[in-house]
């Protein structure tokens, strides 16, 4: 479990995350939804220590993060952040191989290799897995991020608006992917989402944030709610069952 | 840029290299030992050779290790200000100890291309407009301040005589007992090469790094602690070699990628490949005159530098 204790971040003298306390539960997809701004990517640096909070602490299974070494925790926790420009140039294959860095600091074994085949087949990646990362379009570039996440093999795996760039296909195929790391490997998925029916569909759990606060914090079926959504987005959403899924149908609202 | 045949080349060149020269030494003299001969090849052109081969995998190797680190593939030891920072360091040496022993003035020398090239990333870190072309002339010009300081003391203490040995790399004055100093960079060459794959996810940045476990700040540093070490003992003991270090990687990486693990080899083995060209074409066009490499280097340098930027132009 991830605790979140009284988490909060100060830019300047705006409180972009502000007393922010959540319990992630294990073997479950927690979405994090919100407005552009509510400090949604803030909360995740923050949980995977790639920011340090001004003040509360993250507790990752009872332990506190700031007395976790950090090649430890690189292998608890990894993090795809929401925009991953960069110029290097290496091929999927080798991308995705330095997620098993934490393990093999670059030398990988036959279990390496095995786990990054699996994760560039889990993405289907296989048939391009030699191509240069700045050849590849968007969407495919977030797949391969995504497959050296997979890699990395994490209890926890955090990842900012990963369906970026992705076509409605790839999509939701991904999320196919994140169920099966939750029901298949018992792995914690925490995502920051911005299409609410994605969260609607494929989460266990969903936390909205809004103006660097919690607001809301709950089982999916009780944030997916007219009134509930009203609140975070000030919009009014109505919910349509259709199939076992709420969706809501938010286009001309 | 396969290995396959960068080796073959530089074993060609090398031997080409041992026995072109102003006084024509053919293998067969090499087997009377007590031959004059013999005693210039292994006074002045095993020395030369040997410097070459440093300097050339040195220089370039550093160029790769900056570009990484910074993540701009135009930023190298002549466009970050670091071989002027260097000679800065030479001048003061001079004029801190009179006589100043080659330690002396290295020491000198590495501190001070360490302190110039940590400045640059710290201007790198505050300049907002990121743009690939604008950085490295950001470094031409910082160069460009410490260059005129150098000139300016140098020109007051009455020591721009021997400021100039250091400002154009030349081979020729290469001889046994003189260049000794770069065999520093072996060892720096192995530590760069286990630690090839930590600079290559330094590469891709602070939070990509620490998500993986890697301490950032210290590769970083360390990164840039053997760029120095590798430019101080190249200025010292064969003078600047502009542009190597900013071509070579670029040219490995449009056919080999970023992978620097696999990448270092064929980097180092192209650059001292290049330098030797230079080196050899140097001697023969004008024999028995020498063009100096650094003129060689930089003619030859510049224009593929232009074609690096025209191909980026096109591709963006
Ligand atoms: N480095 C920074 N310096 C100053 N302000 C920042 C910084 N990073 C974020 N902010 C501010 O913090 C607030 C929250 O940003 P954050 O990126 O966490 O939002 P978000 O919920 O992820 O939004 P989005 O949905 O657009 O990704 C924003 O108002 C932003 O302007
Ligand atoms: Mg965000």
């Amino acid at each position: 479990m991830i605790q979140v204790r009284e988490l909060s971040k100060l830019y300047g003298k705006k409180q972009v995350v502000e007393n922010v306390t959540v319990d992630i539960q294990r073997g479950q997809i927690t979405s994090f939804i919100g407005p552009n701004g509510a400090g949604k990517s803030t909360l995740l640096s923050m949980v995977s220590r790639l920011l340090d909070a001004d003040t509360g602490e993250v507790l990752i299974d009872s332990t506190n993060t700031k007395k976790m070494k950090s090649n430890e925790l690189s292998k608890r926790v990894s993090i795809l952040k929401q925009s991953n420009f960069m110029n290097v140039r290496l091929t999927i294959r080798e991308l995705v191989s330095f997620g098993r860095f934490p393990y093999s600091k670059g030398r990988l074994n036959d279990e390496d290799e095995k786990m990054v085949d699996q994760a560039i087949a889990y993405m289907d990646l296989a048939e391009m897995e030699h191509a240069y990362l700045d050849e590849l379009s968007g969407g495919q570039r977030q797949r391969a991020f995504i497959a050296m996440v997979i890699a990395q093999d994490t209890d926890y795996v955090l990842l900012d608006e990963p369906l970026n760039n992705l076509d409605m296909k790839h999509s939701v195929q991904i999320m196919k992917i994140l169920r099966r790391l939750v029901d298949e490997l018992g792995k914690t998925v925490i995502i920051v989402l911005h299409d609410i029916n994605f969260a609607s569909v494929y989460s266990d759990r969903i936390v909205a944030l809004k103006n660097g606060r919690v607001v809301k914090d709950g089982p999916t079926e009780e944030i997916i709610q007219s009134a509930a959504l009203k609140e975070i987005y000030d919009m009014d959403i109505p919910i349509q069952q259709m199939n076992n899924c709420r969706i809501c149908v938010y286009f001309n609202s | 840029m396969k290995k396959r045949y960068l080796i073959p080349a530089l074993f060609i060149l090398s031997v080409i290299s041992l026995f072109v020269g102003v006084s024509s030494i053919s293998p067969l003299d090499l087997l009377d030992f007590q031959s004059e001969e013999t005693q210039i090849f292994l006074i002045s052109r095993l020395p030369r050779l040997v410097a070459i081969l440093l300097a050339g995998a040195g220089m370039s190797m550093a160029g790769l290790i900056m570009q990484q680190l910074s993540r701009n593939k135009f930023v190298s030891p002549t466009t970050a200000g670091t071989l002027d920072a260097t000679r800065l360091g030479i001048l003061v040496s001079m004029l801190m100890f009179a006589n100043a022993s080659m330690i002396e003035k290295m020491a000198v020398a590495f501190v001070f291309a360490l302190a110039g090239t940590f400045l640059f990333m710290q201007i790198l870190n505050r300049i907002k407009f990121k743009d690939a072309i604008f950085i490295p002339l950001v470094g031409l010009m910082f160069g460009n301040i410490l260059s005129s300081i150098t000139t300016f003391f140098a020109y007051r203490a009455d020591v721009i005589q021997n400021m100039s040995a250091w400002l154009q790399g030349d081979f020729s004055m290469v001889m046994k007992g003189s260049y000794e100093l770069l065999y520093i960079s072996v060892p720096v060459f192995i530590i760069a090469y286990l630690y090839a794959n930590r600079f290559t996810v330094a590469g891709m940045g602070e939070d990509f790094s620490k998500n993986l476990g890697l301490k950032y700040r210290s590769i970083v540093n360390i990164g840039l602690t053997l760029v120095a070490l590798i430019t101080a003992t190249v200025v010292l003991t064969v003078g600047v070699i502009p542009f190597l270090g900013l071509i070579i990687p670029n040219i490995v990486s449009i056919f080999k990628g970023d992978h620097l693990q696999k990448t270092l080899p064929h980097t180092a083995m192209l650059g001292a490949i290049f330098l030797l060209l230079c080196d050899i074409l140097g001697r023969v066009l004008i024999y028995p005159y020498e063009i100096s490499i650094s003129l060689m280097v930089g003619v030859i340098g510049s224009f593929i530098f232009l074609f690096l930027l025209f191909r980026r132009k096109a591709y963006a």
